[in-house]
């Protein structure tokens, strides 16, 4: 077995043109290209794009979200059971975070289609 | 060619039993579609020692009756597009004489892997997927290369026999 030079070009090219694809996707993937939508007892208590890192204090300060890197997470809250705070960070179409003592709901819009074909909470 | 119906029986079983083999084959790589082509290398050798169309056939009654025995329509499909664009694409290089055995198989790899990629994305709709191309290009690299090195082994092997 004896490859040639024309079989090491060939091989070349699919090598570079898959580390293009990956460059490439790598520059153009879309972080978060959704919003968190914040309701506090069923209200709407405002909606965040998740492009920008920002601090959101929900419901006078009782839980504080992060919005980091695209994903959401709550990072604190002053409920007894802090369910919601070990929640992981959420950043697909559908997920949330929520938080029942303080009546807060989370959850990811984006025009993206999720992952996951359907979600109960 | 005297034997012909022999011959396309056998390569059809042998296609079908590495099908089989290949299920029994946990996934290695965690990304899912990856797997390592077996029966690419039944193709890779029909090719050599008959035509395209032979492979073709082999190819295509291989993957209906692995796809209703293991599967189901939906791989049937990307099986299929993804058999035909890597066979063509392999004939036509082995056309040009320029290439060694390995890298048309390599190129089958590939090509299979893409074929597969596109109907994916033209079923469900979105180009997300886009970001398995690099990763799925290179594991069809490798696959490729693998299954490029035993075929040359095995029709080194079988140079006394013509089934042209």
């Amino acid at each position: 077995m004896e490859l040639k030079k024309k079989d090491w070009m060939l091989i070349a090219i699919i090598v570079c043109v898959a580390a293009c694809a990956f460059f490439l996707n790598q520059i153009l993937r879309d972080t978060g290209s959704g919003s968190v939508v914040v309701k506090v007892s069923g209200k709407m208590e405002g909606t965040y794009s998740l492009r920008e890192d920002r601090i959101v204090e929900i419901n006078h300060g009782s839980n504080i979200l992060q919005i980091k890197n695209g994903e959401a997470e709550m990072t604190e809250a002053d409920c007894p059971d802090l369910l919601c705070v070990h929640h992981k960070a959420v950043s697909e179409n559908g997920e949330s975070i929520i938080c029942l003592p303080n009546k807060v709901f989370v959850e990811i819009r984006s025009k993206e289609k999720s992952k996951i074909d359907a979600l109960t909470n | 060619m005297k034997n012909k119906v022999a011959y396309f029986g056998v390569f059809v079983a042998l296609a079908l039993i590495f099908s089989y083999v290949e299920t029994l084959i946990p996934v290695i790589i965690a990304v899912p579609g990856v797997k390592l082509g077996l029966t690419n290398l039944i193709v890779v050798v029909v090719l050599y020692k008959m035509n395209f169309k032979s492979a073709a056939l082999i190819s295509i009654t291989r993957i209906l009756l692995s796809g209703f025995l293991f599967a189901n329509m939906a791989s049937i499909m990307y099986s299929l597009a993804g058999g035909m664009l890597s066979l063509i694409v392999m004939s036509v290089l082995k056309r040009t004489n320029a290439f060694h055995l390995i890298s048309i198989s390599i190129a089958g790899g590939v090509s299979h892997n893409i074929g597969q990629l596109i109907v994916a994305m033209l079923v469900l709709k979105t180009y997300s997927l886009i970001y398995y191309f690099s990763v799925l290009m290179i594991a069809g690299l490798v696959t490729g290369a693998i299954i490029g090195i035993v075929a040359n082994e095995m029709l080194k092997r079988l140079t006394n026999i013509n089934m042209k």
